[in-house]
């Protein structure tokens, strides 16, 4: 009776067991194969739709010409820099040679002005892109902060924002345009008009989603939470970096997440527009080119673009992760 | 000895859209230095009120709080609150909690040392030593709301306000609760005022239990003297005359005097039914 029982007790759990991790390792399949599955799936009927759709500059990109433009692109990469060391190379030479004959003849080194790669420009769109967006975090949040705060302020300033945040940053890119021209004028400039105006287009685009959802966070801050602060009667600049702050810390992230995603867009499509170094400009110069290879290596940049995009908001769920008190906003 | 705290005749007058609606009328109590106050009374009848009023939180609509004759204007740190939620700052541990306290309140009198054993010493009180590096998230309701205690005994206030402390807490950790407040209060002796759903628990650590009526304007309706000896055990009072005949009397005002004869509706806050329940003449 009692061995019967024990082993029955022995079998479900081992049935418990058994089943646990059935659930377990099927939900691990599904986690991989899952995606597996959708991608081939994707470059199957890529693949067919390429076939089938020709153009005037031939026929369109499928997976393997992207494939082969990957591996183009990073080897022009490569060879731009031999060249460019080549070419310093061969002026030290020659300023050494001078400098043989004629001690007093000053040294010379003209720079590099080969056409940017690739991989060029991506680095430029990448330093706009976060350039323009921690400028906008640097206006943004005081001011999201004190419009939360003062309600005042936050009549003053709300249809003004409500305005203009739903204009798009390309309407401004004109205006920037002129605007720097006439203003950021030196002689010696430390950096490009054409990358101060794609910064500037980028922060015009980062600083209203920002504003918007600091001030929502800072003036939806649980009453508590403020009866705790007045309690202690906390001057106000500690009552600001103690309780607002990080009270408000998860919704300044969903604004900067948002605008981060919106930056990126923008700036690609601010690129081609302007003809600005970067990403876009790459698109717009193949696109012009319109040589047999064009079409290829526009899809690739596509596919680049859309890449860097879900890294820049994965690397902002990292930081917002590492910041935020709050883990239960954060896993969405 | 004198008094301590002196609420004068306070109104509350609430606007709400429905027109004004008054929470109290003419609640008038006199409390002395190291007294235990609790007060009781059916939900939503006006104890929170009453007590945001004595924290500056509120403003009387009429009448004023004095505390050493000094009107009371604004929240400050010498009335201390315990939030009926604990209101603890969730981006930080239980120790920084007490500290965020402890820094504002003793910044100049402390030096950083003596503040760190002060902490530690208010956290140990309420026996959350093992506990005080971690988050809000991390620790059960009772351990906050313990840590909310420690924070406020933590600002040596003068009066200790409390609403409804142990409200949250299952049985067992609320009568360790209300026994180790006994025990600071006895070390202490602190005034306090503390808001209670628990006839028990009024009796058993009260000076005087003040029991308000129903609102709308919600007074107070009777004033009950408890003294029983101190230190009081829960285990003997339980057969003690005395104990039982205060227990029955604040039964008595809760369910006979002062029934309430409007359905319990229960899911429902209070907050969000109490104006429709009033009787608002609209012209
Ligand atoms: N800010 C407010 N505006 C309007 N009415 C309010 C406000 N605060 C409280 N009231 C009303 O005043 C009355 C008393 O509320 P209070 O919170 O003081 O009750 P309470 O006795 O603490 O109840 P509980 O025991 O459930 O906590 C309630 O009817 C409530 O609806
Ligand atoms: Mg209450």
């Amino acid at each position: 009776m009692i061995k019967a029982f024990s082993k029955s007790g022995f079998n479900t759990l081992n049935n418990d067991f058994m089943s646990q991790w059935f659930v377990r390792i099927s939900t691990t399949v599904k986690a991989i194969m899952l995606p597996i599955v959708g991608i081939a799936f994707f470059l199957g009927l890529w693949t067919i739709a390429a076939n089938n759709i020709d153009t005037s500059l031939g026929q369109f990109p499928g997976p393997k010409a992207v494939g082969t433009q990957i591996v183009n692109l990073y080897q022009e990469h490569v060879d731009s820099r031999e060249k460019e060391q080549a070419f310093y190379q061969r002026q030290e030479l020659r300023n050494a040679e001078r400098l043989k004959k004629d001690p007093n003849y000053p040294a010379k080194i003209r720079d590099y002005t080969g056409k940017e790669t690739f991989l060029d420009q991506i680095i430029t769109s990448l330093v706009t892109v976060m350039s323009g967006f921690l400028l906008a975090v640097i206006i943004a949040i005081p001011l999201g902060i004190s419009v939360g705060l003062n309600k005042s302020l936050n009549l003053a300033i709300n249809p003004i924002i409500q305005v203009f945040k739903p204009v798009s940053p390309l309407a401004w890119l004109p205006l920037v345009t002129m605007v720097v021209s006439a203003v950021y004028t030196s002689d010696a400039p430390m950096f490009d008009k054409s990358f101060i105006n794609s910064m500037i287009t980028v922060t015009l685009c980062c600083v209203w989603p920002m504003v918007i959802n600091t001030a929502i966070g800072v003036s939806s801050i649980n009453q508590d939470w403020l009866n705790v602060s007045s309690v202690l009667r906390l001057p106000s600049l500690v009552h600001v970096r103690k309780i607002i702050l990080p009270a408000s810390i998860p919704a300044i992230f969903t604004g900067m997440r948002l605008s981060l995603g919106i930056a990126w867009m923008v700036l690609i499509a601010a690129e081609m527009l302007a003809q600005n170094p970067g990403l876009g400009k790459f698109v717009w110069d193949e696109f012009q080119n319109g040589s047999s290879q064009s079409l290829s290596r526009i899809m690739t940049a596509v596919f680049v673009i859309g890449f860097i995009g879900f890294l820049l908001d994965r690397a902002m769920l990292k930081i917002q992760r590492f910041v935020s008190w709050d883990k239960t906003t954060v896993n969405r | 000895m004198s008094t301590l705290l002196n609420i004068s005749k306070i109104d509350m007058v609430f606007p709400t859209p429905n027109g004004d609606f008054t929470a109290l009328k003419e609640v008038d109590l006199q409390i002395k230095k190291g007294e235990f106050i609790s007060l009781i009374g059916h939900s939503g009848c006006g104890k929170s009120t009453v007590l945001n009023i004595v924290a500056g939180i509120h403003q009387a609509t009429k009448g004023g709080v004095l505390l050493n004759n000094k009107e009371v204007l604004e929240p400050g740190p010498e009335r201390a609150v315990v939030f009926q939620n604990h209101s603890l700052l969730p981006w930080l541990t239980a120790y920084q909690n007490v500290e965020l306290a402890v820094d504002q309140v003793f910044k100049k009198t402390f030096t950083a040392p003596e503040r760190k054993e002060w902490i530690e010493h208010n956290l140990k009180l309420v026996h959350m030593e093992h506990a005080m590096h971690k988050r809000p998230d991390e620790i059960s309701g009772g351990m906050k709301q313990r840590v909310g205690i420690a924070r406020a005994l933590a600002m040596k206030p003068e009066v200790l306000l409390m609403d409804e402390p142990f409200g949250a807490l299952d049985a067992l950790t609320r009568a360790h609760m209300q026994d180790s407040l006994m025990d600071i209060q006895e070390e202490l002796n602190n005034t306090v005022i503390m808001i209670t759903h628990d006839v028990d628990e009024a009796v058993l650590l009260s000076d005087r239990i003040i029991m308000m009526t129903n609102g709308p304007a919600a007074t107070i309706g009777e004033v009950l003297e408890v003294d029983l000896p101190r230190p009081r055990d829960r285990l003997s009072l339980a057969q003690d005359v005395e104990y039982n005949r205060l227990r029955s009397a604040v039964l008595t005002f809760l369910y006979e005097k002062q029934r309430k004869v409007e359905p319990l509706n229960h899911g429902q806050k209070k907050q969000q039914n109490a104006p429709t329940n009033k009787k608002v003449d609209v012209a």
